[in-house]
């Protein structure tokens, strides 16, 4: 993956730099040893790496604002990291770049039941964002597997989902507001607690903007009263399209479920391997959950299972209990660790038009042999999202550029059939090249034209999400 | 007037227009300041190009009357979640809501609280912008987070930032059966402690208005019938502490009320400005206590106050102190004229905001002044 040269004279002024900064944050907050620097030369597309220049952990908004004032007047380019759990390389440094990192910001800042929201510093974990209202047995929806580690700041860059987002949308649809410092260090609010902000809908273009916009150092965040119970169904076919008119049944005949995830052969094997979750040996399986009283769950549950039923099924499991519950999750909340285990993979996140679903499979198959690899399909079916892990060794030379002509080929597809090429993961460096499949040269430049308008002078993030050619000119400029 | 067909002419028509452009769909949504300019109607660039229930998307041309848009799901039990209100009683205009306009103005109803606004369900657009660039973004896909998202960016910029010609929605399954629990009698500050009873409840409210003078308190939940029953006992036996509760369940009945929530009817013919305002729901009453409003009607929890006030008073002053905003619905021509229609940003946004247009309409041609 090519990034572009580091700007010399940047690198050149690294003392004056790390002075500037020791002038505005306390010492053990600004990270210019190169060991040191290396804990933060790669996020989850380990593939890459780049120390960067130097680190920078700022406590408060007032903080970053005066990092980012320097950086600006020095005309340094700015990463913004939350925890570094990206796997599209979005938080990857280049060596003239500094890290702005706020995972020393995961303050509670404000809980309101009655209203339904709770501000929080960005750097606050997703899990942790639940954790500090469960007791009231309230939750925070978007649910990224990574919700143990990933920042709230990484998910509104990212505008993250997760697998409940079917029912609950994804990040996007449950912020409501943030603290944004631009790149000259200026603070704004947008949004807040009430529904409506006036004016056109900043918030909406923040999130999703892979921190190269601005830095969101708090967020109010939309929180919701728990269900009062879920429960899901497994069901397994011996082919993927039957699978596939299966979910498009369901969703026809007025159920919503909360989540209905699909996993192919490649990944149950894998996963039976790893976790020994009972899953059937078949070529399709879904997982479906629904959730509500006892009751409302029972009426949802037969339906599905009277529709899957007409599909016959070769293996359809109902949980009756909290624990047969856990051990459906148990096999695809493991499905990426188990892959792991096997081998080397990179995971693309291309989503698709729920019909061309056996279409896309078959054609992702023939490609594996064509290649050589190995790829496991794990997916969120309700929407269309996929997850091809694809197999490689990246002790082989050749191994990791070959497995990404895959996955370009992969996510070529996508959107061909009418998809995309990321659903949850965000471009980063990973899709940068591809965005020219999906968007026209005036679909970019309306994008480029609205970071002109953010940070004229390119220095948050630059060198992600566009192709490089497209934005030499505006980076040098 | 300019009438294109296709969107390759609707183009052609902005990247040669000569001077300032009124952009219309149906002409329903008179929202914002007056905008001198040709007249560029839509309605040409209408119909239906997909629809597929079982992946629940729907994409349409901009110019398809939003009446089509609801025929067609109806047809496979299915609409669209946010609910968007009819603007033609309160205004008092005519014409055919067109799907386009609906997004151009981000019209969410009651449903809000619960579906999002029209801007959650858009997942894709396709417009041509002041230059007359042709730009889609996001897609027909559900999930999809390629680049940045000028989806949100579209709606409810109120055709300034460009013109739509197609747009596409996750749309959702039409309930099998609605009820309203209603209460009456209670004070505006008794009404929201309801509101933010029942949303709090797990009971997935899907409307919470409170219409004093009228219905009173109002909460809606919409699901598979025996869920619907369930959760009507349990709400009210939650919200008994506060009052009597009377449950509605008679289907025009139960639709006609949210219907008349959904457009302000109450608002509708009478003499008056009529303001919509945003704030904190539990700061609702205090906020409706301070602009001095003939009437107020609530929606959203308590978070939206529809509030009817005598023409031309200027209520932003008295809302100072309490965060929120008020947007100038309808009013007279002069007052829209002199003052701010949508509530003045502060100054580092603002300048976002005008570094946008000037972007995507460098020459400042869509719809001139109308967001102010
Ligand atoms: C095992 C695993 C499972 C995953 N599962 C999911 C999943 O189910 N769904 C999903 O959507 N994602 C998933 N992810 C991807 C990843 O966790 C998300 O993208 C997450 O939101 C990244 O958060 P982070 O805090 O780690 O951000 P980082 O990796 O630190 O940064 C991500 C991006 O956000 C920007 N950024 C960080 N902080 C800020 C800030 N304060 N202001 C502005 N921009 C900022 C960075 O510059 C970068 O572009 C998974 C990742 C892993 C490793
Ligand atoms: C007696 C009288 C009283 C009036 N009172 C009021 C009043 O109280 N308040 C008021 O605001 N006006 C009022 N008007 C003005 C009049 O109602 C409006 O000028 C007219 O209705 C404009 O509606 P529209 O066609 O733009 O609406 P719609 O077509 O419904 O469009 C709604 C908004 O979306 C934009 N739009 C529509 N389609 C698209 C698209 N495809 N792409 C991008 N943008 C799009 C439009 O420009 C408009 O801003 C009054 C006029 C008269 C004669």
């Amino acid at each position: 993956m090519q990034m572009p040269d580091p700007n010399p004279a940047v690198l050149s002024k690294k003392a004056r730099l790390v002075a500037r900064f020791l002038s505005v944050l306390p010492a053990d907050a600004v990270i210019h040893d190169e060991t040191e620097t290396r804990a933060y030369e790669c996020d989850a597309l380990t593939a890459y790496r780049c120390p960067p220049l130097c680190a920078v952990l700022p406590s408060s908004t007032a903080e970053v604002s005066a990092i980012l004032r320097i950086c600006h007047e020095e005309g340094v380019p700015v990463v913004p990291r939350g925890s570094g759990t990206s796997l599209a390389g979005g938080a990857l440094p280049t060596a003239d770049s500094v890290i702005l990192g706020v995972a020393r910001m995961n303050d509670v800042l404000e809980t309101d039941y009655r209203n339904r929201f709770i501000r929080v510093q960005t750097g606050r974990t997703n899990l942790s964002v639940t954790g500090a209202v469960e007791e009231e047995d309230f939750f925070y929806a978007p649910d990224p597997s990574s919700q143990l580690a990933c920042a709230i700041a990484g998910n509104i860059a990212m505008n993250s989902g997760g697998a409940h987002c079917l029912k609950y949308g994804v990040t996007t649809n449950n912020l409501l507001g943030v603290t944004l410092v631009l790149m000259d260090g200026t603070v704004v609010e947008i949004g807040g607690a009430h529904l409506d902000a006036g004016g056109l809908d900043l918030l909406g273009v923040i999130c999703g903007s892979e921190g190269q916009l601005g830095v969101v150092t708090e967020a109010t965040l939309r929180i919701l009263r728990k269900p009062e119970g879920a429960r899901p169904v497994l069901i397994g076919y011996d082919s993927s399209e039957v699978a596939g008119q299966c979910v498009s049944d369901i969703i026809k005949a007025g159920v919503l479920p909360v989540a209905i995830e699909f996993m192919d052969r490649p990944c149950i094997r894998a996963t039976e391997a790893f976790a020994h979750a009972g899953y059937p040996d078949c070529e399709a399986l879904l997982i479906v959950e629904v959730e509500g009283a006892a009751d409302e769950i029972t009426e949802q549950l037969d339906l599905i299972t009277a529709i899957a039923r007409r599909h016959n099924p070769v293996e359809l499991r109902e949980s009756g209990s909290a624990e047969e519950s856990a051990r459906i999750w148990l096999g695809r909340k493991s499905a990426f660790g188990a892959m792991g285990q096997i081998n080397d993979y990179i995971c693309l996140d291309g989503t698709i038009p729920v019909s061309a679903l056996p279409h896309v499979l078959k054609r992702i198959a023939e490609m594996s042999a064509e290649y050589g690899l190995g790829v496991g399909n794990v997916f969120h079916a309700g929407d269309g999202n996929m997850h091809p892990l694809i197999l490689f060794d990246a002790n082989k030379p050749g191994d990791l550029e070959k497995c990404e002509a895959f996955g370009a080929e992969i996510l070529k597809l996508c959107v061909e059939v009418g998809g995309c090429l990321t659903g949850e993961h965000g471009v980063g460096i990973e899709k940068r090249d591809l965005m020219g499949t999906q968007f026209t040269a005036a679909d970019m430049e309306a994008q480029l034209r609205v970071k002109d308008v953010f940070d004229p002078q390119w220095l948050l993030n630059p060198a992600k999400v566009f192709p490089l050619a497209l934005t030499a000119g505006r980076r040098a400029a | 007037m300019m009438h294109p067909e296709t969107e390759a002419d609707l183009a052609e028509a902005i990247a040669g227009a000569g001077g300032p452009l009124r952009i219309v769909g149906g002409g329903t949504r008179g929202i914002g300041r007056p905008v001198a300019g040709e007249v560029l109607s839509l309605a040409g660039l209408a119909g239906i190009t997909l629809y597929e229930p079982g992946a629940l998307t729907l994409v349409a041309r901009a110019g398809t009357p939003l009446a089509e848009v609801e025929a067609a799901l109806a047809a496979e039990g299915q609409r669209l979640p946010f609910e968007p209100m009819d603007h033609r009683a309160l205004l008092g205009t005519a014409g055919a809501p067109t799907i386009g306009g609906v997004v151009a103005v981000n019209a969410s109803g009651p449903r809000r609280i619960q579906a999002g606004a029209c801007r959650d369900s858009l997942i894709g657009v396709r417009f041509v912008d002041g230059r007359g660039d042709v730009i889609k973004n996001g897609g027909r896909v559900m999930k999809n987070v390629t680049g940045y998202d000028l989806v949100k960016l579209m709606a409810g910029s109120f055709g300034t930032i460009g013109v739509l010609s197609e747009v596409a929605f996750k749309v959702l399954p039409r309930p099998e059966m609605a009820a309203t629990l209603r209460m009456e009698g209670l004070d505006d500050e008794a009404a929201v402690r309801v509101l933010c009873a029942a949303l709090g409840s797990p009971f997935e409210v899907s409307g919470a208005a409170h219409v004093p003078g009228g219905p009173g308190v109002m909460i809606r939940v919409e699901g598979f019938a025996a869920s619907v029953s369930y959760r009507v006992a349990q709400l009210r036996a939650l919200l008994l502490p506060y009052g009597d509760v009377v449950v509605e369940t008679e289907p025009e009945a139960v639709n006609a009320g949210w219907k008349r929530v959904r457009d302000v009817e109450a608002f509708a013919g009478r003499p008056g400005d009529v303001c919509r305002i945003s704030v904190k729901p539990t700061d609702g009453p205090r906020a409706a206590a301070a602009i001095g409003a003939r009437e107020v009607m609530y929606d959203w929890g308590g978070g939206l106050i529809w509030a009817l006030v005598p023409e031309g008073r200027d209520i932003r002053p008295a809302l100072a102190g309490i965060g929120g905003h008020a947007t100038l619905i309808r009013a007279g021509a002069e007052t829209r004229a002199a003052r701010p229609v949508f509530p003045p940003e502060p100054a580092p946004l603002a300048a976002i905001s005008a570094g946008l247009r000037a972007q995507f309409d460098p020459r400042g041609i869509l719809n001139p002044g109308l967001m102010g």
